[in-house]
């Protein structure tokens, strides 16, 4: 793998010699390449069919949505629509479409395009990923047009973000697509095999090039709508190159190499290699994901050895003590190099505007652990073994991600921590598929290590994982009714607060469905990795965010600062 | 031993060998002695520690019989890199008595040596949680070798048993037999090792993974060993004392016992010799892809996994010295094949 992926790199060590130089009589920061690294190269540029993250990578850079949500301010801003009014009962919005837009081949952005986008989107027979989102309160959206830049959209009921909703859904054009979608074919479009200049979009790209499996390159819409201060047209750079490096190791021997310019998402070990001074590096801080130790207790294990464990996990003494029993400064320590924070909540340091600060933060306490433990009615043997009610030895599998070797870390940290009260836990990491389907689908485990990288700052984002009947409610998923009162609570706090329209109202609940989580711990929240980015120094504008994509999200402000373009 | 080397040289190195054998396995046998700590307990205020220094002399320059060790102290602003601070130091003894946690007790323990308290010795360094890298190399030599020697038994079982019969039956027995064994020969025994061990459960507590392993090294390595014994088996059939014994009357169980299994016991022992170096290295590679023997249970190939790190040379190179052993115990097993590989001028005519 290493000899393949080096290669890749001897064949493509002649990029760096075919960035253009900056066109004579254009600004100072126009001109020049950005090369990049993805994990696996796209799969399809169909917005309708892609879910992977190096494939939303490029569809992000060559669409536009019609409202933004600001990669660091977490607010929502204008994108294609210049302006969106509410109704009183805040059950319409009426969005203004910016005047003289054009998709990347040229032809008029409207309304019709808006219209037939929802419509794609929300074409049950496509299941589009987006369709979810485009759902409030069981009824999928309406839209209309008004005029040629106006549209309204209405919902079944009052939805308190319905702004932020708009944040990623890609405009389609209509003149392209509409026959293909009347033919039933739209999701067989725009795959890595499509003759680039008809894949059309809104983004500050476009694509160019298409080597499959080695490199995707982009170049400037010269129709972006987009412009600076000084009403100059973005993007600066004429084109971005996505290369496709299988692994972190590859990606930062090439990154100091020179062949790559930005390095996205370093391990802490190798953003420690990459400080001194040589490169821009950046640590943002900690970003949305949060980590946690999850027991199952879902129900239907009857008679199997996992139902006697769950009269453990079932207990929120046992799982307190757990919890108590954990050192969370050893895993940032260890795991992180101290490049991670803490966490006794899911709501990370990086979304201030809706952590509930008066969460208590128990520093490790073994004889906290022993006591919680005691209380439930367990004991210990002389060697230390601890012992159920019954005198059976406590013992568990925690499953983790073989893909993620933090989450490993963590495993290891832990498996000695509770190995401290007496517990014996084995340890599998398992290929990710394997791990997802045990995981989501046949739920086949105890316990689990495992993060949830919210795509949004607001709650909403994660109403999924809180309700009952969400399908990532990891502890027991899918639930026909709340199995506890506490669950039921929180399924009402987060169902009254998707449609109250006051912040601080909004706010009061969810601080509450945080206090409920950190009082029963069905989760144990054990932290949260530090967002870590490199770049030359010489790349303007470079601003990393915590929300994805971390480096490129704003790539139409990126520019090479003059000495370094050649 | 080759021709032209004198046979008293010849003496002196299968004696130096033969001691170097017994003291690498006495070493590994009385790991949980030799080692200093648990090779699960974690230290973690030093992880990443490098190999501790032995000092025999101290500040003001005085020389020492007994080595001593220095206090190791973090550099401020750095993670995981240390200084010596030699103005603490311990002595370290040889077999030491001390109190060591056990459940929420302690209880004591008998070590070869040991720095101290509160000073440490990590003579190999320490790894990513502060484990002993020295301890965890003799624990993991332990369950690499008992692994790897059970697994060369029960691939020299099936050899024995399928030779004798192919060699010694003949026929369409001796056909099949050796279509097998051509078949099992040819195949990529190293990605089929990984593919067998991947289709199984991973999910498995340390003895039974153990046990797993140990079974599948012995399934896949018997086809060499088995085509060596047929070899001899049917050579022997042919020679004149065997011939004797047939006509005499003796019972086909009892030929193969009393007359041939003899000749094959030369040629079983250096099989096993050979398989039990190339067993070494399978699970270690086993255990670096993750499909080993699963934590905390200390292993080479788990260990070398967690050396995969882009500076390891440069930084924390004495992770790995699971490489190091491995060499020293395939250096060993090899001469001891090439000693015990019978001599063809003493062989039986």
């Amino acid at each position: 793998m290493r000899i393949g992926a080096f290669c890749v790199l001897l064949c493509l060590a002649g990029l760096a010699e075919q960035r253009t130089p900056a066109p004579a009589g254009g600004s100072a920061r126009r001109g020049g390449q950005l090369v990049v690294a993805e994990r696996s190269a796209p799969r399809s540029f169909n917005p309708v069919v892609i879910t992977d993250n190096p494939s939303k990578t490029v569809l992000e850079r060559i669409n536009a949505d019609l409202i933004h949500i600001n990669r660091r301010t977490f607010k929502t801003e204008p994108a294609l629509a210049a302006s969106w009014t509410a109704s009183r009962d805040g059950r319409e919005y009426t969005l203004k479409l910016r005047p003289g837009l054009k998709f990347s081949d040229g032809h008029a952005l409207t309304a019709d395009d808006v219209v037939f986008t929802f419509q794609v989107y929300l074409d049950e027979k496509l299941a589009a990923p987006q369709r979810d989102l485009l759902v409030v309160a069981g009824k999928p959206i309406g839209v209309r047009k008004v005029d040629d830049l106006t549209i309204v959209v209405s919902l079944a009921e009052a939805y308190a973000v319905a702004d932020r909703m708009f944040d990623g859904i890609a405009i389609l054009p209509r003149h392209v697509l509409g026959a293909a979608y009347a033919a039933g074919t739209l999701a067989q479009q725009w795959t890595v095999a499509t003759a680039p200049a008809s894949i059309v979009g809104t983004g500050p790209f476009r694509v160019s090039e298409v080597v499959p499996g080695e490199r995707v390159v982009l170049e400037r819409n010269p129709h972006y709508w987009k412009r600076d201060g000084h009403g100059e047209a973005l993007p600066y750079l004429d084109r971005l190159v996505l290369l496709t490096v299988p692994s972190t190791d590859a990606e930062l021997l090439r990154f100091k190499a020179g062949e790559l310019d930005v390095m996205s998402r370093p391990t802490a070990e190798q953003f420690e290699s990459l400080t001194g001074g040589q490169y821009n590096t950046v640590d943002v801080g900690p970003g949305l994901e949060y980590n946690f130790l999850v027991f199952n207790l879902s129900d239907g294990a009857a008679g199997t050895p996992l139902a006697r464990r769950q009269a453990w996990f079932g207990q929120e003494d046992f799982r307190r003590a757990m919890s108590a029993a954990i050192d969370r400064q050893a895993i940032v320590k260890l795991v992180y190099r101290g490049r991670a924070e803490p966490l006794w909540g899911p709501i990370t340091g990086a979304n201030a505007a809706w952590r509930n600060t008066s969460i208590p933060h128990p520093p490790r306490s073994v004889d906290r652990a022993r006591q919680l433990l005691r209380q439930a009615g367990f004991t210990w043997r002389d060697d230390g073994t601890l012992l159920d009610r019954a005198g059976t030895q406590v013992e568990f599998n925690i499953i983790v991600s073989a893909s993620r070797p933090e989450r490993q870390q963590m495993a290891t940290l832990i498996q000695s921590d509770l190995a401290e009260i007496g517990i014996r836990v084995t340890i599998s990491p398992l290929e990710f598929g394997a791990f997802v389907d045990r995981l989501t689908r046949k739920r086949d485990f105890e316990a689990c290590i495992h993060g949830i990288g919210s795509g949004d700052a607001d709650p909403n984002s994660d109403v999924n994982v809180w309700l009952s009947s969400g399908n990532l409610h990891l502890w027991n998923p899918n639930a026909a009714k709340p199995p506890t009162p506490w669950e039921a609570q929180i399924d009402t706090l987060m169902r009254n607060q998707m449609s109250v329209r006051a912040t601080g109202e909004r706010k009061r609940m969810f601080n509450e469905v945080q206090a409920l989580l950190a009082e029963h711990e069905p989760m144990i929240f054990l932290a949260s990795p530090h967002i870590l980015v490199a770049a030359k120094p010489t790349l303007g504008n470079f601003q990393p965010a915590v929300l994805p994509h971390y480096a490129l999200w704003n790539v139409d402000e990126l520019y090479w600062r003059a000495a370094s373009r050649d | 031993m080759r021709r032209g080397t004198s046979p008293k040289a010849a003496r002196v190195a299968r004696g130096a060998l033969l001691a170097a054998t017994v003291l690498l396995h006495v070493v590994i046998l009385a790991a949980p002695w030799v080692a200093p700590y648990d090779p699960a307990a974690q230290h973690r205020d030093v992880p990443f520690a490098p190999p501790t220094r032995l000092h025999f002399v101290d500040r003001v320059g005085r020389w020492h019989a007994q080595p001593f060790v220095c206090a190791i102290v973090h550099v401020p602003g750095t993670f995981f890199r240390y200084v010596e601070d030699c103005a603490t130091t311990a002595p370290v003894r040889a077999f030491v008595r001390r109190q060591e946690p056990f459940g929420f007790t302690t209880r004591e323990a008998r070590h070869l040596f040991s720095a101290d308290p509160p000073l440490d010795l990590f003579l190999f360094g320490t790894d990513e949680f502060g484990r002993d890298v020295f301890s965890r190399l003799l624990l993991g030599a332990r369950v690499s070798l008992a692994m790897a020697i059970a697994a060369a038994g029960v691939a020299l079982a099936i050899a024995v048993v399928t030779g004798a019969i192919a060699g010694y039956a003949g026929g369409f027995a001796d056909t099949a037999i050796s279509a097998g064994t051509e078949l099992v020969l040819g195949l990529p025994w190293l990605y089929l090792l990984i593919a067998a061990r991947a289709a199984m459960p991973l999910a498995l507590p340390p003895p039974q993974a153990m046990a797993m392993i140990v079974i599948l090294l012995g399934f896949l390595g018997w086809a060499r060993p088995g085509r060596l014994v047929r070899a001899t088996v049917a050579a022997a059939r042919g020679r004149e004392y065997v011939m004797a014994a047939r006509t005499a009357g003796a019972s086909t169980p009892r030929i193969l016992i009393r007359h041939i299994l003899p000749d094959v016991t030369a040629v079983v022992t250096v099989a096993g010799v050979v398989l039990v170096r190339q067993f070494v290295v399978a699970e270690t590679t086993l255990s670096l892809f993750g499909l080993g023997v699963p934590e905390p249970v200390p292993s080479w190939g788990t260990m070398l996994a967690a050396a995969q790190r882009p500076r390891a040379l440069t930084e924390t190179w004495w992770l790995l010295a699971p490489v190091v052993g491995l060499i020293v115990v395939c250096m060993v097993y090899y001469a001891l094949a090439r000693v015990l590989r019978p001599d063809p001028l003493h062989n039986r005519p």
